[in-house]
């Protein structure tokens, strides 16, 4: 999302002029093609019928949403109620995404401050120690948070060995462990903007803090905190948006009663059983989320930089 | 100032950033240890062995991983090629050719790939896909992987380009080279640290993907991630251990590369 500036007034920029529609034709074909259309296509699936094995048949038809929304009783005749049972699944992983998103801004604030207060080579390497597990398989990082977490795995009895408990702390299949798994999945994301806004931080305005007896920790939120909130926002984004629609974490760490948006969509496309235009109206309702408050985040930014 | 207080430091602030390391280590090093266990059971500790990697490469599991592993990488360089060539057109096109309409409309376009949740992205090309009658498998993973690798490709040769002054391709059509020759054999060189670790960045993207292959894919071919996922499906076998530290090892040594290749290039900035 935070892609290199681009220097409108900067006339010197083009040896290539006239070029840059033909070069930049390939993307438009291939983004516009395979990812603008599929998503339109998904909007017109959602307001389709379901076939009973899979697929859809061309009637239009609000269904998805109304089943998404609204109980209308087992045979579909009884006065429209809300139903539940969809916006609760929703509601749930906004829940476990803000909570994720909270766990690593508070273990990811303190670390991005520490890396970006060193200097020379010892800040290089801490960056690079923070970034090769983003880099790694998310699958892996997931599969591996389950081996250590589990009943019987190497946590709880290193935890049993020191004599910390007396039995296994029973983690797997809990909203803790989706929770755990959704913060280790994205702990980077929040770390590296975060440390890219305390980089440019101009410590003279601390200084001045100390000057003026503030204690630290009304330097800290009254002075740092407001400067550095622009990386603080993004790094919570960053981390929020991709949590919401997750679909590892919760369906290896959190079973099948910690069910997320992620694993309520990807169900609906598996085998016969499932139903297509449901999942395509989920996924238009998460999309349009994400969308919202990328659209806030967007229009915020515009406004900073007015200012 | 009665006292000296260093205002960049915060009591426990180091803690956590160690603490932080753990956390995100502790698990993966669990992992690779435990994938030398000689124990069947993967609870209890055996003593050193190779006996799993030894599995993976030749036990009954051995055919499916091999032809995993196979599609993973050809999909891998398919589409980091096709994405690093797309992406460099796309910034030569924002950062070299002045101004043009649709310019800022195309920056979006190029991000959009990240803005839209992976298995929103999984579920609309599937369902285009199946509404074209492309039939699933190959094809459709690479084409799916083409286009979320375009933004991961685009951002550091973007960001190289744009530490490129661009006077000397300037010198060149001063000196009657054609905007090809400028652009080949100013351009292109001065940006191969910047293309390189698009082209690394985009690879390990496509490796690492689990969500929108295992939409696409259809029955019967696999990459890497969705054959462990199935494996692990039925429990966490050692052996998945294996194949596990032997990716995790591609991907650090991956990292690594870019990194050094991005160092280089500011090296020879200066």
């Amino acid at each position: 999302m935070a892609g290199p500036q681009l220097k409108s007034t900067d006339t010197d920029n083009s040896n290539y002029a006239g070029l840059g529609p033909w070069l930049l034709l390939p993307s438009w074909l291939v983004i516009g093609f395979f990812l603008v259309l599929p998503v339109g296509l998904m909007l017109i699936y959602s307001f389709l019928t379901k076939e009973f094995r899979g697929g859809v048949v061309w009637d239009f038809s609000p269904a998805a949403y109304d089943q998404f929304f609204f109980d209308r009783g087992l045979f579909g005749d009884s006065a429209p109620t809300i139903e539940l049972t969809y916006i609760s699944i929703f509601w749930r992983s906004i829940w476990q995404a803000a909570v994720a998103t909270i766990l690593c801004l508070l273990i990811g604030f303190p670390t991005a401050w520490f890396i970006a207060t060193k200097t020379g080579s010892n800040r290089t390497i801490w960056l690079f120690l923070i970034t090769i597990p983003y880099w790694v398989n998310l699958l892996i990082r997931t599969i591996s948070m389950k081996f250590l977490i589990r009943d019987n795995g190497p946590l709880n009895e290193l935890l049993l060995s020191i004599g910390l408990i007396s039995e296994p702390i029973h983690m797997i299949n809990t909203n803790f462990a989706v929770q755990l798994g959704l913060f280790y999945s994205y702990l980077p994301f929040m770390v590296l903007p975060i440390y890219a806004s305390v980089e440019r931080y101009n410590f003279a305005l601390s200084e001045a803090a100390a000057d003026l007896y503030a204690t630290k920790w009304v330097t800290l939120t009254k002075i740092i905190l407001p400067v550095v909130k622009p990386g603080v926002i993004a790094g919570c984004i960053l981390v929020f948006v991709p949590s919401l629609g997750a679909f590892l974490a919760p369906d290896l760490l959190g079973g099948a009663k910690n069910f997320m948006i992620g694993s309520l969509i990807e169900e609906q496309f598996k085998g016969n059983a499932g139903n297509w235009p449901f999942g395509a109206a989920a996924s238009m309702i998460l999309l349009s989320m994400v969308l919202v408050i990328l659209t806030i985040y967007a229009r915020q930014q515009v406004k900073a930089g007015d200012r | 100032m009665a006292k000296h207080i260093d205002i960049r430091k915060f009591t426990g602030f180091r803690a956590i950033a160690v603490l932080c390391l753990f956390l995100l280590y502790a698990p993966l090093i669990v992992v690779s240890v435990y994938s030398f266990n000689d124990s069947i059971s993967i609870t209890t500790w055996g003593g050193f062995s190779l006996r799993w990697y030894e599995d993976v490469f030749f036990g009954p599991e051995a055919p499916k991983f091999k032809q995993a592993a196979i599609n993973s990488l050809t999909i891998a360089i398919g589409a980091a090629v096709a994405s690093t060539a797309i992406a460099t057109a796309a910034a030569t096109a924002m950062l070299r050719a002045g101004k043009f309409k649709g310019k800022s409309f195309s920056f979006m376009l190029i991000n959009l790939p990240l803005m839209v949740p992976e298995i929103v992205t999984a579920v609309a090309t599937l369902i285009f896909f199946s509404a074209i009658g492309f039939v699933s498998g190959y094809m459709t993973i690479l084409v799916a992987h083409i286009v979320f690798c375009i933004p991961f490709a685009y951002l550091p040769i973007a960001a190289r380009m744009q530490s490129i002054e661009p006077f000397y391709e300037q010198a060149a059509l001063d000196l009657y080279a054609t905007r090809f020759q400028a652009f080949r054999m100013i351009l292109l060189p001065l940006m191969a640290p910047g293309i390189l670790s698009g082209f690394l960045l985009a690879f390990i993207i496509s490796l690492d993907d689990f969500i929108i292959t295992n939409f696409v894919k259809g029955a019967g071919v696999e990459t890497l991630p969705t054959a462990i996922f199935g494996a692990v499906k039925l429990g966490i076998k050692p052996n998945v251990m294996a194949i596990s530290t032997l990716l995790l090892l591609v991907s650090v040594v991956f990292v690594t590369l870019s990194y050094l290749v991005g160092r280089m290039g500011e090296n020879t900035e200066k």
